[in-house]
């Protein structure tokens, strides 16, 4: 399983898994922030840009993310709610300082990549005392979520992890180490391009072939064993370590990160107390095992075809979903994966994958 | 008149008709002649007889007004030009309306009005009529402007899509995404190094060097909002094609695909306004690269009859989205490449 979105979605761009050979099967993980973030932490974001004095900003693609309602933040927009997008995090700063009159609210998702710019972010409006501005976080750990995928009650196909590059980058490789003594698997620190995620596949092959089960790093011109110390020390400062659910997945021990004391006195929901999430932030239908389907908007999502949490788990590809392409489009998503562009189902859906088509050659006369 | 743009500036009466005298006449083709409700044009020498026009209205409404390579002002003369060029016509005249908010800066005006009249001259085009309204502050931003164009088509009869058939080539006219990461970049405020300016750029010389050459083009569409996927895409739903793509032939500056990969958006489908894609026949491929080849032209594709049965449920054409065009990429792969869904927005991560 290669964990990150951005991977399967490099995979999905070069068609690195039609080359592969018969035997060597890439199953791709839950790995997209956008798509796990929970319901309950939507319904949250909607709700606050519904109101006249909050500007509510996120990343651009949090904004198309259908909600309990089937409203998105950009439906909201459409509706005269003030929503910003923002490409990095400052902006939100900014922001607050130049309309004192509105409460800027961050809608603050992502894994422990996006986690330090949130908490740089905290540390700077708490020093410089912005009255104005509050955060909406649902940062979830990578490493917390392979853990919860090797346990569920049904068996895992997995045989070995490309893990995210790009988050060991940031929190090391100590919490994989532990992954691997648990579980027996080898786990491999990936890169996100073609040539990257081809390395550390022979790498995780060559162990299988071997029966071994260690920690490789295959992406050494940028991830180191400690990471990236003073990311870490930062994300230490400023969040703690809480249970957290994922949409699709359910509740993952350990699985995210809280804004921690002082910084809990920026959190959204302390700010506008009526917002409460509903039974913490997953909700009842976000059990271990099941999907969260999404509300189809015409009352579709009873009985949905819809089997985003056997593909978050491993058990099954996209395509063999009844409603890939057809009841289940980016469009119109009825699962988590199908919702953002780097979650599986909508990789697959872009890339034309799991269509009848195969052709060769060069066609230039 | 103050430095701002006032409510009366669209009024009608004195205030307006100074504001159109300083600013907007200077931009007409004959300054001098007077002003009456609507422009006669002189048909061009000979009479066409038999011959067509080609007529093309649009409307910009981009932000930021002024971006690195270009500005309003000047996209709305180009890209309106190069809509009439994809018809195979040389541009004649055009119209411009504004619609003013109120507030605007006059200082803003003039160096968008100004930026109309260079383009107009790039372009041999005559602006021959206007409009200028003002709205209140709030309700505009800063300005829109429409043009529609008139342009005398040449070379034998009018280009569009029904005449693409199976078996014809692809070339492009130049490096793709160039505008719209330009874009995107001051709408972001994300500082690329090295800068990128706008491709904006008048088409009609090259089509007229195709026609001048001899090449009969099949089709030719300007790459503006969706990229090249989006124009593509269109062409091949209309025409019941396929069309397979090599990947490593289609030209993008290494500057675009970095600023797209950190944005997590594709190249292909980010807007262009002075690129061109020409469907030409096999026999014309050779002429139609030595005319763009030297503008950084090259060929990236070919058209292909649809190869497999549409299934009713996934796709019926002409379902804007139906899965036609087949890229092959780096590594040997293939995959579809389906035109962007809406709004590009930058990832998380």
């Amino acid at each position: 399983m290669e964990v990150c979105g951005g991977q399967t979605h490099a995979i999905l761009r070069t068609g690195l898994h039609q080359l592969l050979p018969p035997g060597l099967r890439l199953i791709h993980g839950p790995g997209c922030p956008v798509c796990v973030t929970a319901l309950a932490t939507l319904d949250a974001a909607l709700a606050l840009a519904r109101r006249p004095e909050v500007i509510l900003c996120s990343f651009g693609d949090m904004l198309r993310v259908p909600a309990s309602d089937g409203a998105t933040l950009l439906a909201a927009r459409s509706e005269g709610a003030d929503v910003r997008v923002l490409t990095t995090l400052i902006q939100a700063l900014e922001l607050a300082r130049a309309a004192p009159q509105r409460q800027v609210v961050l809608l603050a998702v992502g894994f422990e990549t996006t986690a330090p710019a949130t908490a740089l972010l905290a540390r700077q409006a708490l020093s410089q005392a912005v009255p104005n501005l509050s955060l909406l976080t649902a940062h979830g750990r990578v490493a917390a979520a392979m853990d919860a995928l090797l346990q569920g009650e049904t068996p895992s196909p997995l045989q070995g992890f490309l893990a995210a590059g790009h988050v060991c980058a940031v929190v090391g490789t100590g919490d994989l180490a532990a992954l691997v003594q648990r579980h027996r698997r080898p786990v491999v620190v990936a890169g996100f391009a073609a040539t990257d995620l081809l390395r550390a596949l022979l790498a995780c092959v060559r162990q299988l072939e071997a029966g071994q089960a260690r920690l490789a790093n295959a992406f050494g011109r940028v991830v180191r064993p400690e990471g990236n110390p003073a990311a870490r020390e930062l994300l230490a400062e400023v969040f703690e370590v809480v249970d957290q659910p994922w949409r699709g997945l359910g509740w993952i021990p350990a699985g995210g990160l809280a804004l921690r004391a002082p910084y809990d006195q920026l959190d959204a929901l302390r700010r506008f107390p009526g917002l409460a999430l509903q039974a913490g932030h997953g909700g009842g239908a976000c059990g271990p095992c099941t999907s969260e389907p999404l509300p189809a908007g015409g009352g579709e999502a009873q009985g949905s075809p819809c089997i985003a949490a056997a593909v978050l788990r491993g058990l099954a590809l996209p395509p063999q979903c009844p409603a890939f392409g057809r009841l289940c489009r980016p469009e119109h998503p009825l699962g988590a994966p199908m919702v953002a562009e780097e979650g599986a189902c909508a990789a697959y859906h872009r890339h034309g994958d799991g269509r009848p088509w195969a052709r060769g050659g060069d066609r230039r006369p | 008149m103050s430095g701002r743009i006032q409510l009366a500036d669209g009024g009608g009466g004195t205030a307006m008709q100074r504001l159109i005298e300083a600013e907007i006449r200077p931009l007409l083709a004959d300054p001098a002649a007077p002003l009456h409700d609507a422009a006669c044009l002189q048909l061009p020498a000979p009479p066409l007889a038999g011959g067509r026009l080609a007529f093309t209205t649009d409307g910009y409404v981009v932000q930021p007004l002024e971006f690195a390579g270009g500005d309003i002002g000047g996209l709305a003369v180009v890209g309106t030009c190069n809509d009439l060029a994809m018809a195979g016509a040389r541009p004649l005249a055009l119209s411009l309306a504004l619609i003013l908010e109120e507030g605007l800066e006059l200082a803003l005006l003039r160096r968008l009005l100004a930026s109309v009249a260079r383009a107009a001259r790039a372009c041999a085009v005559a602006v021959v009529t206007g409009d200028t309204k003002v709205v209140e502050r709030g309700k505009g931003d800063g300005v829109f402007v429409t043009t529609s164009g008139i342009g005398v088509v040449e070379g034998g009869g009018a280009i569009d899509p029904s005449a693409i058939t199976a078996g014809d080539q692809l070339v492009v006219s130049g490096d793709l995404g160039r505008h719209g990461m330009a874009i995107l970049a001051a709408r972001h405020g994300l500082r690329l190094q090295p800068p990128l300016a706008s491709d904006c750029a008048p088409l009609w010389p090259l089509v007229q060097a195709l026609l001048e050459r001899g090449v009969r083009p099949h089709c030719l569409r300007d790459l503006t909002r969706g990229g090249l996927a989006a124009a593509l895409q269109e062409l091949a739903v209309a025409a019941a094609v396929e069309m397979h793509l090599q990947e490593e032939r289609i030209p993008v500056l290494p500057a675009v695909q970095r600023a797209a990969d950190l944005l997590g958006l594709d190249p292909l489908h980010l807007a262009c306004e002075g690129r061109l894609v020409a469907v030409v026949a096999p026999a014309d491929l050779a002429a139609t690269l030595a005319v763009l080849e030297p503008w950084g032209g090259a060929w990236i594709g070919t058209v292909a009859p649809q190869s497999w049965p549409m299934d009713p449920a996934l796709c019926l054409p002409p379902d804007p989205a139906a899965p036609l065009l087949v890229l092959r990429t780096r590594l040997g792969s293939e995959r579809m490449l389906l035109p962007p869904s809406g709004e590009l927005l930058p990832r998380i991560c």
